[in-house]
């Protein structure tokens, strides 16, 4: 047998035990894919209101706090019932950035930009969770770094 | 006036025909009679069915209750339309109940009998339920949820630290902070709520005024 031809049997060998040996999906778990996994159990928000660190500069902080339920349409922000720069010396909750008061082109707005209104967009509250996936990245000082000079 | 004068008579007559025992027990049993009659029809007004059985109710705020806490749960306690809307005491449920006469008006010629129409209406009504739970301290809410039973070291903190505050010391009542939990809210322009929640200023102006103002000269 010549050499290309062993080389090209073995890679359509090792092809096959590859398709047949089950496909472990870690976010899906063993079940076959024509059936429905069982959903995982809800599990409870974080609710204790501490403030977490952020993992690296410029990452919008989490939510300490439940928020299932809060009305974010065009109608209403449950969010800025707190957290609004007004509001905040009654709720004592973090206020919500000054760039969030910023128009598109700089302009500064007595309200929420439309850009940065949907909060959850970047905010997220947390759940106790082991990660799914391994994962490897490492958050570089954040918020203790000075800022670069330009 | 001769016709009055006849049935009045007749009315401070005693009675020739029918003995003092009959009279009394008859009108006891018939006053038990209408009585239950009468309260059983009011109750039957106060159910959750009768509530949805107009569109009006059952394709807008029903529909919004639903996916609420007070609608499904853990524990399998609901609240009903009743329970937040009609109080529980007799006179004060009569009053509600001649009030709300006034919703079969608006259901008979049709005053939020599509949901455009309802959405126009939203903020007034929300206004009218703020105001009155405003004006009885909350007293729908409390009849579940009693301030003498909460236990706060199972809230969360800032929970603990709004009921130990502002609603320990009578400020607040439970509609200033809790609107909006049961149905979605309406935009509320500032200063329009009765209570001090906020008047959210949802930016829709932002883009018009943005694109009034003339672009910000590039750098």
């Amino acid at each position: 047998m010549k050499p290309a031809r062993l080389l090209a049997w073995c890679c359509a060998f090792v092809a096959a035990c590859a398709t047949a040996a089950p496909l472990v999906d870690a976010m899906r778990g063993p079940t076959p894919i024509l059936e429905e996994p069982r959903p995982p159990l809800l599990g409870n928000w974080i609710n204790d209101d501490q403030r977490l660190p952020r993992n690296y500069r410029y990452q919008p902080p989490v939510i300490p706090h439940r928020i299932d339920g809060y009305q974010v349409d065009r109608n209403f922000n449950k969010c800025m019932d707190c957290h609004a720069r007004g509001k905040t010396a009654f709720s004592q909750a973090t206020p919500v950035s000054e760039t969030h008061y910023l128009s598109r082109d700089g302009k500064v707005l007595d309200h929420v930009s439309t850009r940065r209104y949907f909060c959850q967009q970047c905010h997220v509250a947390q759940e106790a969770v082991k990660p799914l996936v391994g994962n490897r990245f490492q958050g570089d000082e954040g918020d203790a770094t000075p800022l670069p000079k330009n | 006036m001769g016709l009055l004068k006849r049935y009045w008579n007749l009315f401070r007559r005693p009675s020739v025909h029918f003995s003092l025992g009959f009279l009394t027990l008859g009108g006891f049993i018939g006053g038990i009679v209408f009585w239950g009659a009468f309260n059983t029809a009011m109750e039957a007004t106060n159910t959750e069915r009768f509530c949805t059985g107009c569109h009006e109710m059952r394709d807008n705020v029903f529909a919004e209750l639903k996916s609420t806490i007070h609608y499904t749960n853990r524990s399998g306690v609901r609240a009903i339309c009743s329970d937040c809307h009609v109080p529980h005491n007799w006179t004060d449920k009569m009053a509600r109940k001649m009030q709300a006469s006034k919703e079969v008006w608006g259901k008979v010629f049709g005053t939020i009998d599509t949901q455009e129409k309802f959405r126009d209406m939203r903020l007034e009504l929300a206004q009218h339920e703020w105001a009155r739970l405003k004006a009885n301290d909350s007293l729908e809410c409390r009849n579940c949820h009693q301030y003498a039973s909460m236990d706060f070291t199972r809230q969360s903190v800032r929970a603990q630290a709004m009921h130990s505050t502002h609603l320990a010391s009578k400020e607040k009542t439970c509609i200033d902070c809790h609107k909006g939990i049961a149905h979605r809210l309406p935009h509320i322009p500032a200063g329009e709520a009765p209570t001090d929640t906020p008047g959210q200023i949802v930016p829709a102006a932002d883009d018009k005024s943005a694109a009034a103002a003339p672009p910000a000269p590039a750098k």
